[in-house]
């Protein structure tokens, strides 16, 4: 267990159920997810049942209970990426990686999801790798760069 | 800094009068770096500039600066709206006028400072010039504020955006910030702030309308000992980006809206409910309020008023029905995000079952100006039944885009045709989308339509929280319709039946209709042909009968595509034809014999063998077994394969 999960806890009052979504939230920031042991921690602490944490947490699209993969990739798909044609990108990602959205592949190296609006509408389809923005991507700009990416990782 | 602070507390916000001795303007103008004797620099620094690569432009001034021995001050600030300008650069030389560059990155920074400080200017990277009051003017460089895009503009709530350093509060005190907020609690009672707001008549800028003073009212007339103010942060329609711009741009004038609002309810403890992913706009609000509290604007006894408030960030974990105020609430108590039956309205029994008044972002901002400036004052803009000004977030195929606000009564072939600058490509309009997945279309023929709430309410279309998304010829509007069913049904709480039933099967109907005929069970042909008439029952329904706003307004873009647009729903299920090449179950391809040379690029990728030939002769597709995916399209060399 990361004893950065022990300081975190001790940052609240045990008990308090309006604290949970915070909580959670403060340790998937430390972990990347949630593990079956933080979880039960967690409801110890706030004084719930792990299945009622799980229907919390399984409720919200933020959570995840896997580990992101090494290249978390982000695509915008608001309206105005989707006119821009972001449903092809999504698609040309699915193909390449073989995972659908808010999977992780079994080598641990990609994983993606989708976004409602990133802010960057006049740039769209965008698509936002780690930390990086790319824009103005399209489908065919995906093989050579996922190639990169993989690249990267493996020689890391 | 300390003496900076002791001065801006004591001298300025504490001050007994509203207009301020001549030597504390003096100061202050200098804060406000209206008089330097060194070049500034301005980047701006907020999510769409930081996408277009203003921070990687940020470091390479920042190295001509080291390099060259400059004397000169770089200052981030947030965005000042028009996103196709980003990363925007704006110089201002002492003695002169502001100068607008546009689209600064990073390797077009030294040949643009070098030839500013050469008096060499490019004129392709300028945008204008800024015409500020006793300052020399640039000759033959045209006035930023007579652009079209801001000219028609009028800036009540982003009057600060793009001007100042998000980062400081000294600047913010500086341009008349926390003034309003110093003055209510030390002059007015509760009711009289609220009374202040109604009588100036600001209505929610959620979408709704209701008056934000009379809804205040009502929570501080409930007589409990404890109340709550949320700010609702939660911006999630994709396409609107209003409310993270302004955060980002202007967060103190947030928290000095949320102050004053919570004082006017006898609030001691606000929220701020934040959209996952907005992490720029968090982290400079969770700034702002920590210079608050240093200042002390928040925290115990503020200014010996007897008032006590402090602020609480909370992100939300990602679900858009936490945007409406019940199911916030409930996130907010640590519960699944599912809305509460109304009433009990949350004004009389919301958060922790005490009362609540939840307003959006763009309400709040308008408090500040509305208190320093007084109720008559905010009449004076807009129209009688809706004061104030609207922002839109202003996206897709327009040629401008970006964040504008306009005047209530502004017609939207306003801010289509001058503000966005019409069409891109000189493509044909085919309309814009108002208020996101929940919102109405708007036709060519409604263009005259004015931005105000009771106008648009009796044409049956809902104003929204700002998207303004504008369409053209080469969307479909059925797989748009469809787009926005399919992100309605992922984000239906599942609480009521007519909303997670309801979306689940018309996004199956819309699937029906795009998808290609083969293979049809026996039931998909006939539920085709139904289509449409199934489509407005369940609409109907779903209308009169679900929980929240979510489920009632999830219908809306089909019944109004439906509405302005039926030949193009008809021509998918009738004609299986969808006229702008989008549906990919209803395209067929064919290939160009005399442009085809037999290079066997397209049948070696095609994914189901439906390309067949000899090398070297032209190769022909199989219709039937097409499945429409477009991959020969993409990778023909010879531009032999044509799409119908």
């Amino acid at each position: 267990m990361n004893p950065a999960i022990d300081s975190i806890l001790k940052k609240y009052k045990p008990g308090r159920r309006e604290d949970l979504i915070p909580l959670l939230q403060e340790i998937q920031d430390e972990n990347g997810y949630l593990s079956e042991e933080t979880i039960v921690k967690a409801g110890n602490f706030v004084g719930l049942s792990t299945t009622k944490i799980y229907g919390l947490a399984t409720f919200y699209d933020q959570f995840r209970f896997i580990p992101a993969g090494k290249i978390h990739i982000k695509i915008c798909n608001g309206t105005s990426c989707f006119i821009n044609g972001s449903q092809s990108v999504i698609s040309k990602i699915r193909e390449i990686t073989g995972l659908e959205a808010g999977q992780t592949g079994r080598d641990g190296v990609f994983s993606y999801e989708t976004e409602s609006c990133m802010g960057g509408c006049n740039h769209g389809p965008i698509i936002k790798v780690n930390d990086e923005y790319h824009t103005h991507i399209r489908p065919e700009h995906l093989p050579e760069l996922i190639k990169k990416l993989r690249f990267l990782i493996e020689n890391d | 800094m300390e003496d900076l602070k002791k001065f801006m507390v004591e001298k300025v916000l504490l001050f007994e009068s509203d207009i301020l001795p001549a030597e504390t303007e003096k100061v202050l103008q200098e804060v406000r770096r209206e008089k330097t004797a060194i070049p500034v620099i301005y980047i701006s620094s907020g999510t769409s500039s930081i996408i277009a690569g203003s921070e990687k432009a940020y470091s390479a001034v920042r190295e001509y600066i080291d390099n060259n021995a400059l004397k000169a001050s770089l200052v981030k600030t947030g965005c000042s709206g028009p996103a196709n300008f980003e990363p925007l650069v704006c110089i201002q030389l002492p003695g002169k006028n502001k100068l607008f560059f546009r689209n600064i990155t990073e390797e077009k920074v030294e040949p643009l400072l070098n030839g500013v400080f050469h008096s060499d200017i490019n004129e392709e990277d300028l945008a204008g010039q800024n015409g500020t009051h006793g300052f020399e003017m640039w000759h033959g460089i045209p006035f930023i504020d007579e652009h079209p895009f801001f000219a028609n503009q009028k800036r009540v709530v982003m009057n600060n955006c793009g001007c100042y350093d998000p980062w400081s509060i000294d600047e913010y005190i500086a341009r008349s910030g926390f003034r309003a907020f110093a003055k209510a609690i030390r002059n007015y009672t509760f009711e009289e702030v609220c009374d202040i707001i109604e009588r100036s008549g600001l209505r929610g800028r959620s979408g709704g309308g209701y008056l934000t003073g009379l809804k205040w009212k009502q929570a501080l007339n409930t007589g409990s000992t404890a109340r709550y103010l949320i700010c609702n942060a939660k911006e999630s329609d994709p396409g609107a980006f209003t409310d993270r711009t302004l955060l980002e741009s202007d967060p103190f004038k947030l928290i000095e809206g949320i102050a004053i609002a919570s004082y006017a309810i006898g609030a001691s403890s606000a929220f701020i409910f934040f959209r996952k992913g907005s992490e720029h706009a968090r982290q400079r609000i969770q700034h702002a309020i920590d210079r608050a509290r240093e200042y002390g604007l928040l925290g115990h006894n503020i200014y010996s008023s007897g008032y006590s408030l402090d602020i609480v960030i909370r992100r939300e974990p990602g679900a858009f029905v936490c945007g409406e105020e019940t199911a916030l609430i409930n996130t907010l108590e640590g519960k699944r995000g599912m809305p509460r039956l109304k009433p009990p309205y949350p004004t009389t029994s919301g958060l922790f079952s005490k009362p609540t008044v939840i307003n959006n972002v763009e309400t709040l901002m308008n408090v500040p100006a509305i208190m320093q400036n007084g109720p008559e004052w905010f009449h004076t803009i807009g129209t009688e039944g809706s004061p104030g000004t609207k922002v839109f977030a202003v996206a897709g195929k327009g040629r401008m885009s970006g964040v504008v606000e306009v005047e209530m009564g502004t017609p939207v072939r306003t801010i289509l045709e001058d503000i966005a600058d019409g069409i891109k490509e000189g493509k044909e309009f085919k309309a814009v989308q108002l208020g996101g997945v929940s919102g109405s279309f708007i036709t060519a023929e409604n263009l005259e339509l004015k931005v105000d709430f009771d106008v648009m309410k009796e044409k049956g279309i809902g104003m929204g929280a700002g998207g303004f998304v504008i369409i053209d010829g080469n969307t479909c509007m059925v797989d748009l319709v469809r787009y926005y069913m399919e992100f309605m049904r992922d984000e239906s709480c599942g609480k009521c039946i007519p909303c997670r039933e309801g979306t689940g099967r018309m996004l199956e109907i819309l699937e029906s209709i795009i998808r290609k005929p083969e293979n049809e069970e026996a039931g998909t042909t006939l539920e085709r042909f139904k289509g449409v008439m199934q489509l407005e029952g369940i609409a109907s329904v779903m209308k009169d009968t679900s929980l929240c706003g979510l489920g009632q307004n999830a219908p809306n873009p089909f019944i109004s595509a439906l509405k302005n647009f039926r030949e193009e729903f008809e021509e998918h299920i009738f004609d299986r034809k969808c006229r702008a090449n989008i549906c990919r179950g209803l395209r067929t391809f064919s290939i160009d014999v005399d442009k085809c040379t037999g290079c066997t690029a397209c049948a070696s990728k095609c994914p189901v063998n439906a390309i067949y030939g000899t090398r070297l002769q032209p190769f022909f597709i199989v219709e039937d077994k097409c499945t429409g995916c477009g991959i020969c399209y993409d990778i023909c060399k010879f531009s032999a394969i044509t799409v119908k």
